[in-house]
């Protein structure tokens, strides 16, 4: 044990004065950094609130568009045609994705394989929206002769299983090796350690990788553009062309009719509390039967 | 009931480097059996070697003889089937975290796919009596997570869920090294009433409490047994040079 020069009492003042000061420096300035993060986001969604909320009415969530000139339309089959198109790709897209990251973080980890699946994902994370398109479109829609809401919704789970499949490997790898060794020495096989331990105890983290993945994937336009190619009449028909909300406000922003501009601002305003609303869901559904003093 | 532990010629690695040479021992049934030795003598590597925890590690691997009872678990049986008859305490509590006290207990039967209400109330019940904690948990079983316990707590919970799954050998790596004396107390009081019905093999530090509670007690060193006897002897009067080093405190 070494001993601590002797300070005298002026220079432990000053040397406690300049850590107070420096300890309020850094507040200050994360708390700028956070109003900077988020006034951009509270003057984009004020923004769509000004321009969309007067053209939301009853009709606008119950009648499908009509033609220029004529009032009253909505983007009923939009809004029913994304769902359509995000719950297929979220039944393709999560599965593959989380087993994908099980993969990744219990079977493979080291071997050549992984490696390479784990590389992929990384670039596919990393391609054009308008690229997973082009590929839904060459696998489906070329072969079928047709546009189609199963196109679409394939085009939209390509997007979604990278970022599903390095969050669920990131979060399983946090799942401590002694929780997996107290599985192990309990004589539970590896799949069922695997299934109602670690995917359990690292699910808070993986609906949060996947909730990620979806609102990103709800808003795209271009991987739906040659997929669902979007649709001006009533079709839940997954072989047929369908409508979607990004693909409406689309067609309606770059229209030179000032009423579509305003079902435009609706559209994207329905479109975010859409997002808002299945997260919030989702997390309330998900932290359901949480135990007293669970998660450290 | 507890059944004896048979061990012949064991060796260990981890990788290209050996961490257990030629270890022969006769672990009697139904006692307490205690380890002792210097940090990195191969204890830890040897008690995971008696239900085949060792191979969870990719890089590890064991050559030898290992009974119990009737069983010859390198050769005879699968490491799952091992495991369900082996129960092990680890160093630190390990509580499955986001399972209620209740279910963190039921764990070893439910996730076999055992699946009776009755009969898991029963045995949890028994279990949380048999590991002292009932009453402290009593009134929390499905409300509280397993993590929320107090540390001595936890290590209690964990052998309650080892006992569950009704074993007949009770590993324990130094299963109080993390906790507080009341704790350690409460654990080494519990050892003594298990081993009457359990083998029990425990790692430990601390040469009190191999003195507390195990009838006899092996010395390593290095990757070897250098002695095994009845503790009493070891303590009082060993036959190697290097077991009165190392319990008078010469080294390690």
């Amino acid at each position: 044990m070494g001993t601590l020069p002797v300070r005298s009492a002026r220079f432990e003042r000053l040397l406690n004065a300049r850590r107070e000061s420096t300890n309020h420096v850094v507040t200050v300035l994360s708390i700028i950094s956070t109003i900077i993060v988020l006034v951009p986001l509270v003057a984009v969604l004020g923004y769509l609130i000004y321009k969309g909320a007067s053209s939301l009415n009853w009709a606008f969530f119950t009648k499908p568009p009509v033609p220029v000139g004529e009032t009253g339309g909505g983007m009923a089959n939009s809004i029913v045609g994304s769902g359509v198109i995000l719950a297929l790709a979220s039944l393709m897209g999560v599965p593959v994705g989380i087993g994908a990251g099980v993969y990744l973080a219990e079977y493979g980890a080291g071997t050549i394989f992984g490696e390479a699946i784990r590389f992929t994902a990384d670039v596919l994370n990393g391609v054009p929206s308008i690229v997973m398109g082009i590929a839904a479109y060459a696998l489906i829609v070329a072969k079928q002769q047709h546009f189609s809401a199963l196109a679409g919704g394939v085009a939209l789970a390509i997007m979604m299983v990278p970022t599903i499949t390095r969050t669920t490997e990131e979060m399983l790898r946090t799942v401590p090796h002694s929780v997996r060794e107290a599985a192990f020495g309990l004589g539970i096989p590896k799949w069922r350690t695997v299934v109602s331990i670690s995917l359990r105890t690292a699910s808070p983290g993986i609906i949060t990788g996947c909730m990620l993945a979806f609102a990103r994937v709800a808003g795209e336009t271009a991987p739906l553009l040659f997929t669902a190619f979007g649709n001006q009449f009533w079709s839940v028909n997954l072989n047929q062309p369908i409508a979607a909300l990004p693909l409406q406000i689309y067609e309606y922003a770059l229209s030179p009719y000032d009423e579509w501009h305003r079902l435009a601002w609706a559209g994207a305003l329905v479109l975010i509390v859409m997002i808002m609303v299945s997260v919030t869901l989702v997390r309330i559904f998900a932290s359901r039967g949480e135990l007293k003093g669970g998660q450290h | 009931m507890g059944v004896d532990i048979r061990v012949e010629h064991l060796n260990a690695w981890y990788g290209k480097t050996q961490s257990l040479w030629d270890i022969g021992l006769n672990i009697p049934a139904n006692h307490a059996t205690a380890l002792i030795g210097p940090s990195g003598c191969g204890k830890s590597t040897f008690v995971r070697c008696l239900n085949r925890m060792h191979e969870t590690n990719p890089s590890a691997r064991a050559e030898g003889t290992v009974r119990i009872g009737d069983v010859d678990i390198y050769k005879d049986a699968s490491p799952v089937e091992i495991r369900r008859r082996i129960g092990m305490v680890f160093q630190r509590p390990n509580p499955f975290p986001t399972m209620s006290i209740y279910d963190n207990v039921a764990s070893g039967l439910k996730l076999n796919g055992f699946r009776k209400r009755r009969v898991l109330d029963e045995v949890v019940e028994k279990s949380l009596k048999s590991a002292a904690l009932w009453d402290e948990v009593k009134d929390d079983l499905k409300k509280k997570s397993g993590a929320s316990l107090s540390g001595g707590q936890q290590q209690r919970l964990c052998i309650a869920r080892a006992l569950a799954v009704d074993p007949e050998v009770l590993l324990m790596d130094e299963p109080a090294s993390a906790l507080d004396p009341v704790s350690t107390s409460k654990i080494e009081d519990l050892i003594f009433q298990l081993k009457s019905q359990y083998t029990i093999v425990i790692v430990t530090h601390n040469m009190q409490q191999a003195a507390r509670v195990a009838e006899n007690t092996g010395f390593f060193l290095m990757g070897r047994l250098v002695e095994f006897d009845k503790t009493h002897k070891i303590f009082t009067n060993p036959s190697d040079k290097r077991t009165e080093d190392y319990i008078t405190g010469r080294f390690g």
